[in-house]
């Protein structure tokens, strides 16, 4: 899958089509190196659009029917912080 | 490409830069350290200013007393990270006493101009979309300064005993 | 925000006069410009990265973080109110002083940045060079001006040397960042030779007040202790000398390999012989160029600043009693000042459960009042991610513990086991390879029972998410480095390390331990210590008698229970 930062406020977006969506279950798995190489170039090509920064890919795996990071990092920024589980995505706080 | 930036408006490059195993043309020539250390005699013995392009790690202590045979010294910024040209130019003012022309070249930021300003350098290799109101606004965007430099800028410290 | 039944008290510490003030208002319009110029697309990422840098602003896992400086840790309650107020207004109404002194905020927006740094103008602070590859926050003695163990308050040379290192135009891209510590006694708070530059103040065999300057200590990657450069700079010399050091590690540092880019690197690879030599060179033209010379007069000038409060006379030099937690507390928690009738209380933010050096805005608001009430409008914040109030009667600790203790901040624990030191860590920190801080609370639950932690004494934990080692953990008592083994946490154990006077860096045990298994093996180590000590051994002095092999042993369960 493909995150970035929104440039203005910094929050995590997550690539999906052309768009961008705030929550990894909404977002778009690529299914190969290809299609996955194509998403970073034309994001990297929207950076200089100053709407993002910094995208990058990460690996993403099926755990009982549900996409879920292979890393913990990827895991944690999609949610929010472990130790204050009232703040981020995991709490419903999401910049319009 | 390319303008030059001379006392705060653009300038002729009066300077033609020559590669490494270029002939040398007529006129003003801007070379490597490592040009100059080959052909250093025959560079001297002709009439016309010799201005030398140091790189980021070489240090202008090592040109010696030839340091006052240059008009022009160009220190480049690989990118604008490496800092270290900050220091070779307040060297250059300072132990060495150079008088030329100290120009700042390669990857350098509009937000860099005024430190450059303050060590020493006095021209600038700037991009086409560089202007010179742009130069002279990074000069003014802080009025004063904590520390002195080689551009002799009155310190807080000495304005405020100055009150 | 301003309680009404409160006085605002205004502390004795620098003020900013009309220069000052308008340095720091360009500096911001300065930045708003480029905040402009970034969104607009005329600076990239990688040119506006440098310049959000120095001015405190990174991209973290979850948002943007800013960092805000507490130059030397010294903050009025004037300041701390604004803190909450922009804690509470511009992000989620938390806030984490760090092991540099200053206060992070990790929900912040890039466009309310100008906004935030105006209104931390109007309290006379600023996030300038917090961050960037130059000199950073000057941090000293979290107990200055109040110990009579200090030659001198180390703060006014802490301020000269925030002035001269501010925008300065030679040193602001630095190879790596530069940090730099002042001291004032032979026992070091400040963690002074694990800097990149430390200054102690020291007095010369005729007695005359000057300073010993040293360089190249580091934590990161590979941890150094710094070498002296010179045992006595006289005082009228000391910025020509900063300067003499800063312009070496500038000319002669590598650019190639941003893991050895640091001045420890440096004087490590040359020589400190050689280092000593080359600033020496430096040092005598600059001094003879005359114009970084400090005149006494502005010694003083900034020194008057920093003048003791008015100390009221013919109070009690007894401690109050006020039952038995509050004994408890004062028995870790308050120091001896140099005024009698006086004492020096540190705050912990470190309840078990908590997160190690957080606080909301609430509780900072709370703590300016305690301020304005107890500490004449005056708190410290210290490298262990603590407060303190400097100022306090002792006739006043017991309400002030009463008020603690309805903030959560009465833990009876500076200085013992659960007093650990946490990075933001893999929750926060995009260079993070592991969380810190729950590790952080499940050792200090663990830990919890007050007997039991008075039993162990002194021991300091400090946990790192990553080789960064922004939690310090090099010079933990037991350090901790989280890592990323095949995507899992793994915690290795570091024994032996020590930020004060007696530095020493840890030592790696071995293999790490999972989440689940690193305060059950930290338990083990302890246990060791406290089978094996001899009278009046602290942890670390047993450790140091005996080695790594009996804890190691525990550890990894080689030997029976």
């Amino acid at each position: 899958m493909l995150t970035a930062n929104r440039l203005r406020d910094g929050d995590v977006l997550y690539r999906k089509g052309s768009g961008w969506v705030p929550m990894l279950a909404d977002a778009e798995v690529y299914p190969d190196q290809a299609s996955a190489d194509a998403a970073l170039a034309a994001a990297t090509a929207e950076t200089l659009r100053n709407e993002i920064v910094a995208p990058y890919l990460f690996e993403v795996r099926d755990v009982n029917g549900k996409i879920v990071p292979v890393k913990e990092r990827e895991i944690i920024r999609a949610a929010g912080p472990t130790v204050h589980p009232h703040t981020g995505k995991q709490a419903g706080q999401i910049n319009a | 490409m390319t303008k030059l930036i001379k006392s705060g408006a653009y300038a002729q490059d009066a300077y033609a830069p020559v590669a490494d195993d270029a002939a040398l043309p007529d006129g003003p020539v801007l070379v490597s350290l490592a040009r100059f250390n080959k052909d250093r005699d025959t560079l001297l013995a002709r009439n016309t200013p010799v201005g030398i392009r140091l790189q980021s790690s070489e240090n202008p202590e090592t040109l010696g007393k030839d340091v006052h045979h240059f008009a022009l010294i160009a220190l480049e910024f690989p990118k604008f990270r490496d800092g270290r040209a900050f220091s070779w130019a307040r060297i250059l003012r300072t132990r060495l006493g150079f008088t030329g022309e100290i120009r700042a070249v390669g990857d350098f930021l509009y937000d860099q101009v005024n430190y450059q300003h303050r060590v020493g350098f006095d021209a600038w290799e700037v991009p086409d979309n560089f202007t010179v109101e742009m130069f002279h606004r990074a000069l003014t965007e802080m009025t004063n300064v904590y520390q002195p430099s080689s551009d002799g800028k009155k310190t807080i410290r000495e304005l405020r005993a100055a009150r | 925000m301003l309680n009404p039944l409160v006085k605002q008290v205004d502390p004795n510490m620098y003020r900013y006069d009309e220069f000052d003030a308008q340095f720091v208002s360009e500096r911001v319009e300065q930045f708003a410009g480029q905040v402009a110029r970034r969104l607009s697309g005329e600076l990239t990422e990688d040119q506006f990265k440098p310049l959000r840098l120095m001015n405190g602003l990174y991209l973290q896992l979850h948002a943007y973080m800013l960092r805000i400086a507490v130059p030397y840790g010294t903050l009025s309650s004037r300041q701390m109110r604004k803190l909450a107020h922009i804690t509470r207004t511009y992000d989620k109404d938390f806030g984490h002083f760090t092991t540099r002194t200053n206060l992070q905020l990790n929900w912040i927006k890039l466009v309310d940045v100008p906004a935030i740094l105006r209104e931390l103008a109007d309290v006379e602070m600023h996030c300038i060079q917090t961050s960037g590859n130059c000199v950073r926050n000057v941090t000293a003695d979290q107990f200055a001006g109040a110990t009579d163990e200090e030659i001198e308050d180390p703060r006014p040379l802490a301020e000269i040397i925030r002035q001269w290192s501010s925008l300065h135009p030679e040193f602001v891209f630095l190879a790596r960042k530069f940090k730099i510590a002042v001291g004032a006694c032979e026992k070091d708070r400040a963690a002074m030779l694990y800097h990149d530059m430390a200054v102690q103040i020291v007095k010369n065999a005729e007695g005359r007040i000057g300073y010993k300057v040293m360089a190249g200590g580091g934590m990161g990657r590979t941890p150094y202790i710094a070498h002296v450069m010179r045992e006595f700079v006289e005082r009228e010399d000391i910025l020509a000398y900063l300067e003499a050091v800063l312009r070496v590690y500038n000319q002669d540092s590598r650019r190639d390999n941003i893991h050895k880019q640091r001045i420890k690197i440096l004087i490590n690879t040359i020589g400190p012989e050689e280092m000593r030599k080359r600033v020496a060179r430096e040092f005598d033209e600059i001094k003879r160029a005359g114009t970084l010379q400090l005149p006494q007069d502005e010694l003083d000038r900034i020194t008057a600043y920093f003048a003791p409060p008015k100390f009221e006379t013919g109070l009690s030099d007894e401690m109050p009693e006020a039952g038995a937690d509050f004994a408890n507390w004062v028995s870790t928690n308050v120091s001896k000042h140099r005024a009698p009738g006086y004492a020096i209380a540190t705050i912990t933010l470190k309840t078990p459960g908590q997160v190690p050096g957080d606080a909301t805005s609430a509780q900072m608001d709370t703590i300016a009042d305690l301020m304005d009430q107890f500490s004449v409008g005056e708190v410290r914040v210290t490298h262990e991610q603590n407060l303190v109030l400097p100022h306090v009667r002792k006739k006043d600790l017991p309400a002030i513990y009463a008020k603690l203790k309805e903030l959560d901040f009465a833990a009876p624990n500076a200085g013992l086991i659960t007093d650990i030191i946490a990075c933001p860590g893999l929750d926060y920190c995009d260079l993070a390879n592991a969380r810190s801080i729950p590790i952080a609370q499940s050792i200090a639950k663990k830990f919890e029972n007050l007997s039991r932690q008075q039993n162990i004494g002194e021991l300091k934990i400090k946990i790192s998410g990553c080789i960064n080692a922004c939690g310090h953990h090099h010079a933990g008592h037991i350090g901790i480095l989280g890592v990323d083994k095949k995507g899992v946490e793994f915690y290795q154990l570091v024994l032996g390390g020590s930020g004060a006077e007696d530095a020493s860096i840890g030592e790696i045990m071995g293999p790490g331990f999972g989440e689940h298994e690193i305060a059950d093996a930290v338990e083990r180590v302890v246990n060791v210590y406290l089978a094996q000590r001899k009278d009046g051994e602290r942890f670390l002095d047993t450790y140091r008698r005996l080695g790594m092999a009996p804890f190691k042993d525990a550890a990894y369960g080689k030997v029976a229970a």
